[in-house]
């Protein structure tokens, strides 16, 4: 519903020609580019994932401990942050001319839990994306599993998060022919995300497994959205998925240490400035289509 | 909660939904604020029968509804002027209504504007889903559309001491054109100049493919600088989104949380009511407002 089937069109930088820029730009983040919305809203462009993921965990921190003007929404996107409905235009005014001085911390691994989501590795896509990977099958359910992701942002249908993690070699394009009908349950993958569909929908996400346990989105359950932005994500395979090697899924045997991605080791050394475990910097990627995961689009086509 | 009765579907008409305030604040949960499209009809039809506005109407479409009332309420209609009438008899529009038990209350075809609003001392009482009873249409949370012979409970009456209600109140019959304050940003670098300008000299109609989530247009397309679209970000209420067909699509209510087609501007929230009114086919006319924000009056183009 949402967004992006062009990325040479998206707004961001140029891919990182390789890990000393990357270092570069993690020593001296691009400021933002703030633009209006309306007369009381902002939203804050950032030039990478990483930098927009941190972005919003700060904006989070300052609305807890009161330091952030009252805002009505606080909604993250793939390289935006919007801010929405100030309490009037003088307050989203002095935060424009504030933020772009704001010292923000990279993401770190932190203490918070993680989501594990129990998912069987049986999806009707899997041996294509072991093949765009160039990998097996099985160690296609191996790496995604031992990847740590976070959710980025959310959107398409309450209770869908689009999840970061995989480094820019296992991004792979929608499919061709999209499903009209994918089942609740499913995870996919597309450009540079992990999405579990909260219902069945028609679809065009890379189908590689299936979570029969897990409800993302539960009205009568508080919070209703098991997966919001910001929350870490790990895929525990269910018995019988495991790793061939009796590896663990959680082993930090992480893609970056596996053998080489398809697409080169260009970023295997690229470790971002938040030292996230097995997560490759995004500052290189971009999502080759951020696209919702139906494709006759609820937003647009209504 | 039913104990004070509940109305009786006759006539579910075209589309009719529960509304009431939305549930504004979850948007990055991929939630729709939803709620009442016309919120000045829908605060005015609480007030006339003592509610607080929060609680809950019904919000028609173009073609009324009718419902039972299952035991003695007050109830009116606002909104869309359509003639009302209680067991077939004349009614006011506008003005409360007291209803005996069994009685029949009909909004009719709207005679202006689009969607009418009913409502019942005590409030519609469905089922709250994230702290609003609104039917999104979008992710479908809240109760259903109406349905012929669907029965919704209706709360108990606010105390009537103290709070002053008026007979009538003042309402300004849809005009033969939408007027609709834009704001530029925050993609409005994405269009050229002469696309800018486009948007606010173009003669614009509402077309028939509107609803609840957004007002379509039918007009000129608006040209642009860069072609593609955006990676996925947030969609503020009141966005113009503009698809690559080109004519601009106001989000309404039920509007998805994030988009990827450029937000060219932003009309306040306090237009959107008027927006709510405009039927297929009226005209649309865009004008600019100094975006107060962040870039000064950079970004609005001359009007021609």
């Amino acid at each position: 519903m949402t967004a992006p089937a062009d990325p040479t069109a998206a707004p961001g930088p140029p891919a990182a020609p390789g890990p000393a820029a990357v270092a570069d730009r993690a020593a001296v983040p691009t400021p933002p580019v703030i633009r209006p919305v309306g007369s009381s809203g902002l939203l804050v462009e950032l030039a990478t994932a990483e930098q927009t993921e941190a972005l919003h965990a700060e904006l989070l921190r300052r609305r807890a401990d009161g330091s952030l003007p009252p805002v009505g929404e606080i909604v993250p996107g793939a390289r935006t942050v919007l801010l929405d409905e100030f309490g009037s235009s003088a307050q989203a005014r002095r935060l424009a001319a504030e933020l772009p001085g704001w010292q923000v911390p990279p993401l770190t691994a932190g203490s918070e839990t993680v989501v594990e989501i129990p998912v069987r590795y049986d999806g009707p896509d899997l041996a294509d994306v072991a093949a765009l990977w160039g990998v097996a099958p099985e160690e296609v359910a191996r790496r995604h599993a031992a990847t740590e992701f976070r959710v980025a942002f959310c959107g398409f249908a309450p209770g869908f998060g689009y999840l970061t993690g995989l480094p820019e070699p296992y991004h792979v394009p929608r499919r061709a022919t999209p499903r009209t009908r994918v089942p609740v349950g499913a995870v996919g993958l597309a450009g540079a995300y992990t999405g579990v569909y909260p219902r069945s929908s028609p679809g065009g996400w890379q189908l590689i497994g299936t979570a029969p346990e897990t409800v993302l989105w539960d009205t009568a359950r508080t919070p209703a959205a098991l997966l919001a932005p910001g929350t870490r994500v790990r895929f525990v395979p269910l018995d019988g998925d495991g790793p061939p090697d009796g590896d663990g899924p959680r082993g930090g045997d992480g893609p970056a240490d596996g053998d080489s991605p398809p697409g080169g080791d260009g970023t295997r050394d690229g470790r971002g400035p938040s030292d996230r475990g097995n997560r490759l910097p995004a500052e290189g990627s971009r999502p080759s289509d951020a696209d919702g995961p139906r494709t006759e689009g609820s937003g647009r086509d209504r | 909660m039913t104990a004070d009765g509940g109305v009786e579907t006759v006539r579910a008409g075209a589309l009719t939904t529960v509304q009431d305030l939305g549930r504004p604040g979850y948007a990055h949960l991929g939630v729709p604020r939803s709620g009442a499209l016309d919120l000045t009809a829908h605060r005015l039809a609480n007030l006339l029968v003592g509610n607080p506005e929060s609680a809950a109407t019904l919000e028609t479409t173009l073609t009324g509804c009718a419902v039972r009332v299952l035991a003695p309420t007050t109830a009116v209609v606002t909104g869309a002027p359509c003639p009302v009438t209680v067991d077939g008899r004349p009614a006011p529009w506008g003005q409360p209504v007291r209803l005996r038990a069994g009685a029949v209350l009909e909004a009719g075809a709207a005679t202006h504007g689009v969607r009418s609003y009913l409502g019942f001392a005590g409030g519609v009482e469905a089922d709250r889903v994230l702290g609003s009873r609104a039917t999104d249409l979008l992710s479908g949370l809240g109760p259903a559309p109406l349905s012929d012979g669907a029965v919704l409970p209706l709360g108990a009456p606010s105390p009537a001491g103290g709070r002053a209600v008026p007979d009538v109140a003042p309402w300004r019959v849809p005009g033969p054109e939408l007027v609709l304050p834009v704001g530029y940003g925050p993609r409005d670098d994405w269009f050229t100049a002469e696309g800018l300008r486009t948007l606010v000299t173009g003669t614009y109609r509402v077309s028939a493919a509107s609803n609840r989530i957004g007002l379509r247009t039918e007009g000129p397309a608006l040209a642009r600088r860069r072609e593609g679209e955006l990676a996925s970000e947030g969609m503020p209420l009141g966005a113009i989104q503009v698809p690559p067909e080109g004519r601009p699509v106001l989000f309404l209510a039920d509007h998805p949380t994030t988009g990827g087609y450029p937000v060219i501007g932003v009309v306040p929230a306090a237009a959107l009511s008027a927006a709510a009114q405009a039927a297929p086919g009226t005209a649309v006319r865009f004008t600019p407002v100094r975006s107060g924000s962040v870039r000064g009056s950079a970004g609005v183009p001359p009007p021609r």
